[in-house]
């Protein structure tokens, strides 16, 4: 075949781009490929590929989406975690004149995979799922919005993680840590396709994460049962409004400033370049003015959690419901207040630096306030040490310390000796895995019996509490240490044996939360296997107090049979106190939205769009971005995309559970 | 609203018996107003690229070499008057009349694709010249911040035309209604957004 031909086939994907001369990456690749293998046959085999298409990748029920993102994070947290222990195992071995087992090239394709797929494939895939499966039925509504949007939103997700798994193992990932800064990241410094893989599997992720962001405000302003005003939402309601703000606010940012990146990338533009009258900085301002509002976004959820968790196991009502409120209020608009602490270096001056450095401080106010609550909520309350409770107060605990050493690197002069270093490494994941990860754990054990049916089996449960506990503090505090004594981050080698001993101890803290890891599989497992033993008919197995926990578990596909009407906070509560009883007849079809295919499609095209746009294969590129639009535009002639369900459907569904809540007793 | 334990008046009310059916399309206004709002947010990002990098022409050509301000005068003119004419096909659409609707459709989406024209023939000008959107930052953010509105508008042109079909083949229901108001909201924002770029780009570039 002649030159050009190929070139215009497979424009730069050529045989070499299999990473074929790293051992690891190949055998990591063997096994992907069979245990894929093997899923895909397990499916044929049972038959499941009907029931999957038909009940779950083109549903456009809200709990179904939430389930599937719940799915993709745990995948994704995987490999993300492949990442950091293969980081921490380096990082132990490789001194005294030892390279350890990486070598440059792939070690910094692994820090820069394991940054991006932990905030936007692992946390903000849990984030959005739980959001999705909880607000709507906290608020006694029968879907979000737009549930079409919503099943779309989800699969531009998976495609974004798609393209990064793809880089994996066709071509290579970016090398430039997480935010890709310029001009490392530019084209002269980074010809290969990884910050091209970087940035569409963004872009296709990000697409998805605004048009949710949308659908969820609009379903919690417009949605509510009647009788539910703002003040009184569930929290947890309240601070997923928040997030959604966030996002809406400020992923757009992102969106245009990869774009920008991309342009300098593909077209030669100079925005970002060091000639041509580019501007380098400029690239770091915007990116964080998206990336501080993100952490927030991640945060705030798991702040309602922790609220739900507490007053959930205290029995009592939240402490200090409108001051919480006002306090997710608040962190939302000071989020955007604070982007420059991200690079007091950068040499803005005393006078910018100490606005940002005090805005930064001021956030631990409404924090501390939310700490004050929860724990007021616990005074003199009946606590139930389950096992949401415990994550919560691990959290409570570990995340205390993480904000006390941010509001540390606060202070500019402070950030000068601590920036870059393993210090502000130890902060950032002392928040996010001691607030966002317990937080989703607290979580995923809280809503899985109301997902489910059944709870969660507690030994297993335990068992990874406290391997993720003990582990996170083995695997973080030695690296404030090594930040205090100067060691920065991203480093592949070391010359002082001195330091090994603390990266040995963070090494075994790492294995501890690999075994975490591990029993909350086997604790999922476990749980699935003895469902008839821990099975929960009556639909509230902890004693809740919100909406969500009145209907059944799982609940019905209209969630429920009438719209409940709020009389108060913690509507369920007062349902419960006041003598409620469940209606047995008179139901009514229910008017539901149809499930459709096209969500899958237009991701699917968008990730051909992203790959042929990564290796320059631009007559797919241009193929797929057609048949995007067609599709889309096709989608409109669609006008009836609903349903009702009928009344005796819903009798029928409604009398089961009056069976089952009979035969509780 | 009725009770379900209705033996009692003070009975407390813990839901609706009648079906509680949130309108059809009762969210898309909000919904496509964030949207708009988040789009709002890109051109925000783009004008502040421009107000960083727009004066570093780096010895190439600066706004006055490069600018004809009478035919971005007419350029704007052709804009403006489409989202006037677009305000007719919704007085229009309101009176139910489906013809005049589709024609002064018609006329916006002639309006709209003069506009591009004009651009086009602007920007393959400016490129002739030598001003590409390599040759400076201030060309890169310049060409970047009117080629993103003028794709909006392409786009805006694509919706327009499929509004136009499906108008014709289902009539003014109610569905097709909300569309050509979300279509109005779009387009009347690609209007506002002109008048930043016509102010900020072209008249301010020519001050400097």
């Amino acid at each position: 075949m002649p030159d050009s031909l190929t070139k215009f086939i497979f424009g730069r994907l050529t045989w070499d781009s299999l990473p074929l001369h790293e051992p690891i990456v190949v055998a990591t690749f063997a096994a992907v490929a069979l245990g894929g293998i093997a899923l895909l046959c397990v499916i044929t085999y049972f038959k499941l590929w009907t029931y999957l298409w038909r009940e779950w990748f083109t549903s456009v029920d809200h709990k179904k989406i939430g389930i599937m993102y719940m799915v993709l994070g745990l995948v994704m947290l995987l490999r993300g975690f492949s990442d950091a222990i293969m980081m921490r195992l380096q990082q132990a071995i490789a001194f005294n004149g030892s390279e350890g087992y990486l070598n440059s090239h792939h070690y910094d394709q692994i820090f820069t995979a394991h940054g991006v797929i932990m905030i936007f494939f692992v946390a903000m895939p849990f984030v959005t799922g739980l959001m999705n499966f909880v607000v709507p039925l906290q608020i006694g509504a029968r879907d979000v919005s737009f549930p079409f949007l919503n099943n779309f939103s989800f699969w531009m997700t998976v495609g974004g993680a798609i393209l990064v798994m793809a880089s994996l193992f066709v071509g290579e990932f970016a090398r430039t840590g997480w935010l890709a800064y310029p001009p490392l990241s530019g084209i002269g410094y980074s010809p290969d396709v990884g910050v091209d893989y970087y940035i569409w599997a963004l872009q296709v992720a990000g697409v998805g994460t605004t048009l949710s962001g949308i659908n969820l405000i609009c379903t919690i302003i417009k949605m509510r049962a009647p009788g539910m005003t703002l003040m009184r939402m569930p929290v947890f309601t309240w601070t997923s409004l928040c997030t959604n703000v966030l996002i809406v606010a400020s992923f757009p940012v992102l969106t245009a400033v990869l774009s920008l990146l991309a342009l300098d990338r593909y077209v030669g533009t100079n925005f970002f370049t060091n000639d041509f009258g580019g501007n380098p900085m400029m690239y770091v301002n915007l990116i964080w003015i998206w990336g501080h509002p993100e952490v927030y976004i991640l945060i705030l959820p798991l702040f309602g959690v922790f609220s739900e968790v507490t007053s959930t196991f205290s029995g009592k009502r939240l402490f200090g419901y409108t001051s919480m409120v006002y306090a997710t209020v608040v962190i939302t608009i000071l989020s955007y207040l604070v982007w420059l602490h991200h690079f007091f270096t950068m040499g803005s001056g005393a006078s910018v630096n100490s606005f940002f450095g005090i805005t930064t401080m001021i956030i631990s106010i409404p924090t501390g306030a939310k700490i004050f609550n929860w724990l007021f909520t616990m005074y003199r309350g009946r606590i139930r040490f389950e096992l949401p409770m415990m994550w919560t107060m691990a959290f409570m605990l570990t995340f205390t310390v993480g904000g006390m050493t941010g509001v540390l690197l606060a202070v500019p002069p402070a950030d000068f000796v601590l920036h870059n270093s393993l210090f502000l490494i130890a902060h950032f994941h002392n928040v996010i895995i001691g607030g966002v990860l317990f937080g989703l754990f607290a979580g995923i054990a809280y809503w899985w019996p109301k997902a489910f049916g059944f709870k969660l089996d507690p030994f297993w449960g335990k068992v990874s509490f406290w391997c993720w506990v003990v582990g996170f503090w083995f695997a973080f505090m030695p690296l404030y240490v090594l930040g205090l004594m100067g060691v920065t981050r991203r480093m592949r080698v070391f010359d002082d044996p001195s330091l090994q001993i603390w990266f040995v101890i963070a090494a075994f803290g790492a294995v501890l939360i690999a075994i975490g890891i591990a029993a909350f599989l086997i604790q999922i497992y476990v749980s699935i296997r003895n469902r008839e033993a821990l099975t929960d008919p009556t639909g509230d197995p902890w004693d809740g107090r919100t909406l969500e926990w009145s209907t059944s578990s799982p609940p019905p596909a209209y969630n429920f049979a009438f719209t409940p009407v709020v009389r108060d906070n913690d509507a369920w509560w007062d349902m419960k106190k006041a003598g409620y009883v469940r209606p047995l007849s008179g139901f009514k079809p229910i008017h539901m939205p149809s499930n459709t295919g096209t969500g899958v499609i237009l991701a699917a095209f968008s990730v051909a769009l992203g790959f042929g746009l990564i290796w320059y294969i631009w007559w797919l590129a241009a193929l797929s971005f057609v048949c995007l639009i067609a599709t889309a535009i096709g989608h409109t002639f669609n006008y009836h995309r609903d349903f009702h369900i009928p009344a005796a459907e819903v009798t029928q569904t409604e009398e089961a559970r009056t069976t089952l809540l009979a035969a509780q007793g | 609203m009725a009770s379900s334990a209705t033996t009692a008046g003070a009975e407390p009310v813990f839901h609706l018996e009648e079906e509680h059916a949130h309108a059809e399309g009762g969210s898309t206004m909000l919904g496509f107003w964030l949207y708009l709002m988040s789009d709002c947010l890109i051109f925000a990002m783009l004008f502040a690229a421009y107000g960083v990098l727009g004066g570093n022409y780096t010895a190439g050509p600066a706004p006055k070499d490069l600018f004809d301000l009478d035919l971005v005068a007419l350029n704007t003119a052709m804009l403006l008057f489409s989202s006037i004419t677009y305000g007719f096909a919704m007085l229009t659409m309101d009176k139910g009349r489906v013809a005049a609707t589709q024609a002064w459709l018609a006329v916006t989406g002639l309006f709209g694709l003069a506009f591009l024209s004009i651009e086009l023939y602007e920007f393959s000008h400016m490129i002739h010249e030598g001003a590409t959107p390599q040759r400076s930052a201030f060309l890169s953010s310049f060409f970047t911040l009117v080629g993103t509105h003028g794709l909006h508008v392409t786009f805006g042109l694509v919706w327009l035309v499929t509004l136009m079909t499906q108008v014709a083949r289902f009539g003014l229901v109610e569905a097709n209604r909300r569309r050509l108001m979300c279509l109005s909201m779009f387009w009347h924002f690609l209007d506002v957004v002109w008048i930043g770029v016509f102010t900020f780009v072209y008249l301010m570039g020519m001050l400097r």
